[in-house]
């Protein structure tokens, strides 16, 4: 056996330039897999931290995978609200330690506009139990002064000081707009991968003030207030969009979720976060299939064009393999070396994949994250990685086990003096 | 008195798919130290004749019976071990493992086989030792030892195929057409060293060629025809 391990060497090192090229091959793929796969867990991730420390999302009744797409994900449009009173009692209740009220509808640009106060910077958490972060600037403190999320500011070039117009509703199209009471830009939140990033963060005082003049969903005629009088209004919201409730114990999660569902002043419900982006992840998620499907290919082609290279090479070394054969080894030894070789060439190609993959996300992973929002960090092989990338060498060696079986035929067949 | 090393009796081999043997041959015999000239015609069964002598083929009837155990009678894989044992091979060309040294490439067979390697080490000190006597006789100069076969002359790498086949004392040496590839010259020189080291080392030689001005420097002679068939009438023991 160590004879045949040092023939299998001096033999490879021989054709180190085809093994070598198929060996590339085989990183290439194992690259391309664990990157799929690794990107996929971080989108993955990502999606399902978009909130955490959360431990219910208040609204009016809806479907909880509508009121999550607003409440956390600032996209479609609340059907109804829920009034500032239900808010203020919510706040109140013994079981709740903080609670952060949301109001949408505003956009700018195309970025949703959130409501809220300063709830939403001491208590909202994402990631891993992350709070948000003031990257450049402070938080809003008077009522024309906005918070932008990092994404906002980096694609449309704000910084601190700059003025921007918020628009009336959701629409991209600025139709009408509230031109007449510009926000000032004091904050600039670090990047945190979620919604967050898109959102334009204004006072839910600050929301009162630019719709004083409206009503029904269009400014007043002849009537407009201008900035410097609004404070004079009583600026109190009379309904929000949403509220974040955190619980002094995770314990009471299910007792409040029913209790506000029984509410009797108002239509209310409340939904576990975890759960219901679950529940849209396994919608918006099948194209991770595709991608795992891609991976798995781009797998099996591999390996494919691994047999087929050591089948191919296996014509121009019969009579290596016919030599061997006369000076002892026997057929099953002529196996082993093939099966030997494939499995070498596998090992360190998928040893090299992990090389490839470590130094791309050191290369690549900032100007991904930076561009895309996608983590991709150079990590240690977890133990699933570590499990696939078995499967893979499990698999190299059963294809590799093809041609030295087709050799141990060769051998046979040949005696001591094929005939090529 | 020498005993016999190859004997054949009563053989009939046919390929798959073929009505007609490719070989008959109803009686040979060649006794230890015997150096035996096997010419024919290509297609006349040569190569199965040397298939059949080393256990890689088996015949349909009759014995080949080779140091006195019969070959048909062991497995497989017995058949291996008993042909790296015994048997010493060379060939026509591409005799040698590209990749290996001159060195390596001689000491393939004690690789291979305990018996082979205790063998050798039974006249020399160690199995280094015995290859490089071998290659000294051989007229292979040691600047070449440790240089991969492929940056030798044809002539060279057939030496060091002899050295290879010779190594360990193998009762039996056969060389399938291994001068076909040299010139007449080299294939003269080539013949006298092979048949002295099979003197020293006491191995019988079954020499295949085509080429019968090869065939007087022997004294046992066999002819094979187109259909396979043994002259036995050249047999002189």
């Amino acid at each position: 056996m160590r004879q045949l391990v040092r023939i299998a060497l001096h033999s490879a090192w021989n054709r180190r330039f085809t093994l070598g090229l198929m060996m590339a091959a085989v990183a290439l793929s194992t690259t391309l897999l664990l990157g799929i796969d690794r990107v996929r867990h971080q989108v993955h991730e990502g999606f399902i931290q978009s909130v955490s420390g959360t431990d219910l999302v208040v609204g009016a009744r809806t479907s909880p995978i509508q009121l999550m797409l607003y409440a956390i994900f600032r996209t479609g449009g609340a059907t109804n609200n829920i009034s500032w009173s239900s808010a203020q009692r919510l706040a109140a209740h013994k079981a709740v330690a903080w609670t952060i009220p949301l109001s949408l509808g505003d956009s700018h640009r195309g970025y949703p506009v959130l409501a809220t106060n300063g709830d939403y910077f001491t208590h909202f958490m994402y990631g891993d139990k992350k709070l948000l972060r003031v990257a450049n600037g402070r938080l809003f403190q008077d009522v024309f002064e906005t918070v932008l999320g990092s994404e906002v500011a980096e694609r449309l070039h704000y910084k601190i000081g700059d003025r921007i117009v918020l628009s009336h509703g959701t629409s991209d199209v600025r139709l009408s707009e509230h031109a007449d009471k510009p926000f000032t830009v004091t904050g600039i939140l670090a990047r945190t991968g979620t919604p967050v990033d898109r959102t334009v963060h204004i006072g839910l005082d600050a929301m009162e003030a630019i719709h004083l003049d409206w009503q029904g969903g269009a400014p007043l005629p002849g009537m407009t207030i201008p900035p410097e009088m609004v404070r004079k209004f009583d600026l109190q919201p009379k309904a929000i969009t949403a509220v974040l409730v955190g619980l002094k114990s995770r314990a009471a999660v299910f007792s409040l979720q029913r209790e506000i569902a029984d509410d009797k002043s108002e239509p209310l419900m409340a939904v576990l976060p975890g759960v219901a982006l679950d529940e849209l992840w396994r919608i918006i998620g099948a194209g991770e299939k595709a991608l795992v499907a891609v991976s798995a290919i781009s797998m099996a082609v591999g390996l494919a064009g691994l047999a087929s290279s050591i089948l191919a090479s296996l014509g121009e070394r019969r009579r290596e393999l016919a030599v061997l054969r006369s000076v002892g080894a026997g057929p099953m030894d002529i196996f082993f070396l093939l099966a030997i070789e494939g499995f070498f060439v596998m090992l360190s190609g998928v040893l090299l994949g992990i090389g490839l993959l470590t130094v791309s996300a050191i290369v690549l992973g900032p100007t991904l994250e930076a561009n895309f929002g996608v983590a991709f960090r150079a990590t240690l092989p977890t133990i699933s990685e570590l499990h696939s990338l078995l499967w893979i060498v499990i698999a190299g060696l059963v294809v590799s086990l093809v041609p030295g079986f087709r050799a141990y035929r060769l051998s046979l067949s040949d005696g001591l003096t094929p005939r090529t | 008195m020498n005993s016999t090393a190859i004997e054949v009796a009563g053989v009939s081999f046919s390929w798959p798919g073929h009505a007609v043997p490719t070989l008959e041959m109803p009686c040979f015999r060649a006794m230890q130290q015997d150096q035996v000239f096997v010419s024919g015609p290509s297609g006349s069964g040569k190569s199965t004749f040397l298939g059949l002598l080393a256990g890689i083929v088996i015949p349909q009837s009759g014995s080949v019976t080779i140091l006195g155990t019969p070959i048909q009678s062991l497995s497989t894989s017995a058949r291996d071990r008993f042909r790296v044992d015994h048997i010493g091979f060379i060939f026509q060309q591409f005799n040698l493992i590209p990749y290996l040294s001159i060195l390596d490439n001689v000491l393939l067979p004690c690789r291979f086989s305990s018996y082979r390697h205790e063998r050798a080490l039974s006249h020399d000190s160690s199995l280094h030792a015995a290859a490089e006597s071998l290659l000294n006789s051989l007229d292979l100069s040691p600047s070449l030892w440790s240089k991969p076969a492929t940056q030798l002359s044809i002539g060279q790498q057939q030496r060091v195929a002899a050295a290879r086949a010779l190594i360990g004392r193998p009762e039996i040496v056969i060389a399938d057409e291994p001068t076909s590839a040299l010139d007449a010259d080299r294939q003269q020189a080539f013949l006298d060293l092979m048949q002295k080291e099979c003197e020293q080392a006491k191995s019988t030689l079954v020499f295949v060629s085509h080429d019968l001005r090869l065939a007087e420097r022997f004294s046992h002679r066999i002819a094979l025809d187109e259909r396979g068939h043994a002259d036995n009438g050249k047999e002189q023991v």
